[in-house]
């Protein structure tokens, strides 16, 4: 289960998810700057603020790193 | 294996350098934290010739689709830790993650957000003190803010803040702003920015989060109680790394119109030089110049 937490306006949220979507990786795009409650579940969970972070079962990824992100999801 | 070239950066210059090299079909590879640079993080690009509008991120990616059609070793993830000139006009390059040989070095690094080297800064960094309000600004919906600089990097960030923060305080170091009067205009016609200017940031005080920035404003100290700082003091030439090249004051590496920098065969491409303007397609221009200047220079050593 892939969660990203993201913003609309934020250029690494979206090469994340472009990366992501390039690798046929299905996840759940989480717009942090309209869910309040979310943006809080964020970062209670990464322990920081910025976007974007991913939640790869249940590891957690802060920013758009690329090669944390491959080795979690194996790609 | 010793390289022909070795790229260092893959932003608009460093990608088309690689182009070019790669059509020239030199020996060569690149070295590169991030494909795009800055233009991947750019907003809305409406003056990069061929596209009427583009956003940042787009246009990166179809430099990167273009990049990727050609095989050569791509390093990404890796950044340069130093530069070193050997004998025999060899340049070894030492990265977190590896070493490499070239007989000419292309160096397209760019620019990075400069810090602000005050105490709390490094500690609350994504805590609280972010370089990219257009990424981070969201998150602080109803707070109080902070944006450090007077250029229209900063105006532009406190004018999104606006909209997103229930207060903004724009602390400028300087008398006055250096960014464009239409941004001052817009920022002075909004009701929650508070301008501080003469004031200079001293620290970012916090505990698990920022929870204020202490400032000095002629003779007095205080501080403001923010949840967020949003540093946007300019930007810096990622250019550490290298030493037997000639710099300016400011860390640009100098190089002449063709790209060739102090040093033969290390030449230069994009913002991390002293290249005046600093736009995407200047940047890529250069970077086309500097491998075709490589080329002519590996020509001549054979």
């Amino acid at each position: 289960m892939v969660k990203v937490y993201s913003t609309a306006t934020c250029p690494y949220c979206h090469l994340a998810k472009q990366f992501l979507a390039e690798n046929k990786i299905e996840f759940e795009d989480i717009d942090v700057s309209v869910n309040q409650q979310a943006a809080e579940e964020m970062i209670q969970k990464s322990q920081q603020m910025g976007v974007p972070v991913l939640d790869i079962d249940g590891t957690i990824v802060i920013g758009f790193d690329k090669a944390k992100i491959k080795q979690l999801l194996k790609i | 294996m010793i390289h022909d070239l070795i790229i260092l950066g893959a932003g608009p210059a460093g990608i088309t350098a690689a182009v070019y090299a790669a059509r020239k079909r030199l020996n060569f590879m690149v070295v590169t934290r991030d494909i795009g640079g800055q233009a991947a993080i750019s907003g809305d690009i409406e003056n990069y010739t061929g596209y009427q509008f583009i956003t940042g991120p787009d246009l990166a990616k179809k430099f990167a689709d273009h990049l990727k059609q050609f095989s050569f070793p791509l390093k990404e993830g890796e950044a340069v830790n130093r530069v070193e000139k050997l004998a025999d006009q060899i340049f070894k390059v030492i990265t977190d993650q590896g070493e490499y040989m070239g007989k000419a070095l292309i160096v397209a690094t760019g620019k990075v957000p400069r810090p602000l080297l005050v105490p709390g800064e490094a500690e609350f960094k994504n805590r609280g003190v972010s370089y990219c309000a257009t990424c981070d600004g969201p998150l602080f919906s109803g707070k109080t803010v902070a944006v450090v600089g007077g250029g229209n990097s900063a105006l532009d960030a406190a004018l999104s803040l606006t909209k997103i923060a229930k207060q903004v305080y724009l602390v400028n170091i300087n008398p006055r702003f250096t960014g464009d009067p239409i941004m001052e205009e817009k920022i002075r016609a909004t009701d929650n920015v508070v301008i501080l200017n003469n004031s200079q940031t001293l620290k970012i005080i916090g505990d698990k989060f920022v929870t204020g920035i202490e400032i000095k404003t002629g003779k007095d100290t205080e501080v403001l109680p923010v949840q967020g700082v949003f540093v946007e003091a300019g930007l810096t030439p990622n250019s550490a790394f290298i030493d037997f090249v000639d710099k300016n004051k400011f860390g640009e590496i100098e190089v002449n119109c063709t790209t060739e920098t102090s040093t033969p065969g290390v030449f230069a491409a994009g913002d991390v030089t002293t290249v005046p303007d600093k736009q995407i397609i200047i940047a890529a221009g250069e970077g086309s110049k500097a491998a075709l200047r490589a080329f002519r220079y590996l020509a001549e050593l054979k």
